[in-house]
């Protein structure tokens, strides 16, 4: 009896979970189709997997797409991003805990109130600010790699802050203590005994933030704007969607070379992520 | 030797890049952005030049304005709607894939994987389903054929085109809540069970009395994440309705799907009228911040209560 429950268990539990992912098998097949028989027969397998690679050849040169300038911006700015908003943070984080003072505690609680301030609230402001700086420097923060990394470290820093600050909190003073013995400079601590052993933070925030950088959509909007020569995947997706108004066919290509990446990096670190992303939330 | 209580050279030099940033990117534009809710600034006024003060005039102007109002009040129903369907999501898969099933982590990932993808690509990829793979459906199968009738596309009717919104977002999130809940669950010492087992509870009371009590520090994470989350949506909408269809609102003709986010962009870059677009930030802003003060003070008591 028992038995018979949990076989009937696995079946429920395995047929909702295909008809959870049955959006992934309809971007396959449809992707697989011409311009016809994408509209005609949605819910068909294609007639001819070759036309897979014809679409995809298609998308791969289309001058909206610009699939491998488009993929290797978003690479390089996720990258990017990563190593700022890990690195800078933790130093931050480093400092802030061990140095005891009013200034200290107030700078820790402004960095981690931030945290609840939504984008849209700065969108506009930030847009404008950074017309200003360009007019009055000279320095390009619009439409530019560097506007949109020190964008992310900028919205990314609080949550960075706050769980390096959490994690440093809880290495024991004495290894600080010792190597101070041993004749390393403060920054030599930092470098040598404390960002070594900050490795599973480093995970932890480099899934969180990544994910949110990758699929990142508003932002990059606005920084990298219309009709740059710098376009992330979903600027070119939505960019190719808006200029082929329901050309499924290739809408749907599109889409399936956006998931790509994600889902091959996925299956590649799935525990990692997962992991990474729950511990994220918890904190 | 102690912890240092000056703040030493170090201090500040490591400190600085962060601090820069946030000056940059988040203080001053936050800032920024409250004195212009207060002026005439719009898409050709530069900073400093031709600004004009109008005190809280952006305010009254938008809370007279039946787009706004209409907006607010169906984000508050695709709020509320959402983290209910969300969180029931999440928690009974949670619940079936922390028994003994056999592929048990497999379905777990399954489950995750559209939390991968960001929501705009979600949007177009629904957008197809909804107006070309579920009319197909009804043609297909008899007794389904209202499907097909181009009259019954569910993005067609303002109602049924809010209710895609949240097939949507939840289809994308549930699968992100439900590993919140599947590591609440693990984290439950399995002596409870053990104990209750030899008590003769069933799994029903065993869940009720034992699971829910213990995971209930999940809860006000969840609720919070999925809240703000909910009330923050910008990218499906954009790609699957894009505010649309229109309908009529206090006399007045308005997007029918248009959720906060997107009517401040909306009347910012679309309106030309970035003073009150900015101004609605300012609304958005002050109802998230109680929002989610009144939601986690909430759980925290319910919390101590169990």
């Amino acid at each position: 009896m028992k038995k018979l429950r949990l076989y009937l268990l696995e079946a429920i539990v395995l047929t909702l979970l295909v008809i959870y992912l049955y959006p992934f098998v309809i971007v396959t097949i449809n992707s697989a189709k011409d311009a016809f028989s994408v509209t005609q027969y949605p819910m068909r397998l294609p007639e001819n997997w070759a036309q897979l690679f014809v679409n995809m050849g298609t998308i791969w040169s289309s001058p909206n797409i610009r699939y491998a300038s488009s993929f290797f911006s978003s690479l390089f700015i996720t990258a990017l991003s990563l190593v700022v908003v890990t690195f800078f943070p933790a130093q931050a984080g480093w400092v802030l805990v061990r140095t005891k003072t009013r200034t200290s505690q107030i700078l820790f609680l402004l960095f981690v109130a931030a945290m609840v301030i939504p984008f849209q609230i700065v969108m506009f402001p930030l847009i404008s600010w950074f017309r200003t700086i360009y007019q009055i420097l000279g320095v390009r923060l619009l439409r530019t790699y560097f506007g949109m990394v020190l964008a992310y470290l900028g919205f990314g820093l609080s949550l960075s802050v706050f769980m390096y600050h959490g994690f440093i909190k809880s290495i024991p003073y004495e290894l600080e203590e010792a190597s101070i013995i041993d004749g390393c400079s403060m920054p030599q601590v930092f470098y040598r005994v404390i960002f070594p052993l900050l490795t599973p933070v480093h995970a932890t925030i480099g899934i969180l933030h990544g994910m949110w950088i990758w699929n990142d959509f508003l932002l990059p909007l606005l920084v990298l704007g219309k009709g740059n020569r710098i376009q992330t995947l979903p600027l070119a997706v939505a960019n190719f969607a808006g200029a082929y108004v329901k050309q499924w066919d290739l809408i749907l290509t599109a889409i399936l070379m956006a998931m790509i990446p994600v889902l091959v990096f996925f299956f590649i670190a799935q525990k990692k992520i997962v992991k990474g992303m729950v511990a994220g939330s918890i904190k | 030797m102690s912890k240092f209580h000056k703040n030493s050279l170090t201090f500040w030099v490591f400190l600085a890049p962060v601090l820069f940033a946030f000056l940059m990117i988040v203080v001053v534009p936050f800032f920024v952005g409250a004195f212009y809710s207060l002026t005439d600034w719009n898409a050709t006024a530069r900073a400093g030049q031709g600004l004009s003060f109008v005190g809280f005039e952006n305010f009254a102007k938008s809370f007279r304005d039946p787009g706004f109002l209409y907006s607010f009040l169906i984000t508050t129903v695709y709020t509320i709607v959402n983290v209910a369907v969300v969180n029931i999501v999440a928690i009974a898969v949670a619940l079936a894939v922390t028994s003994r099933l056999r592929f048990r982590n497999a379905y777990r990932m399954g489950f995750f994987i559209p939390y991968l993808i960001g929501g705009l690509i979600l949007g177009y990829l629904w957008q197809f389903i909804f107006n070309n793979a579920i009319p197909a459906i009804g043609q297909g199968i008899g007794f389904l054929g209202g499907l097909a009738d181009p009259e019954n596309l569910i993005l067609g009717k303002v109602p049924t085109a809010i209710m895609a919104l949240v097939i949507v977002g939840s289809w994308q999130y549930a699968g992100y809540i439900m590993m919140i809940y599947v590591a609440a669950i693990e984290g439950v010492p399995q002596e409870l069970f053990e104990a209750a087992r030899i008590d003769g509870a069933n799994s029903w009371q065993q869940c009720k009395t034992i699971t829910v009590p213990m995971i209930a520090q999940a809860f006000t994470i969840t609720m919070f994440l999925t809240m703000v989350n909910s009330f923050k949506q910008f990218d499906v909408n954009y790609s699957l309705t894009a505010g649309g269809p229109a309908t009529v609102f206090m006399d007045q003709s308005i997007f029918g799907t248009e959720l906060l986010a997107m009517n401040i962009y909306n009347t910012a870059f679309v309106g030309n009228d970035l003073a009150a677009g900015q101004a609605r930030a300012v609304v958005f802003f002050v109802v998230l911040v109680i929002f989610s003060l009144v939601q986690v003070t909430y759980n925290k008591r319910k919390e101590m209560e169990m």
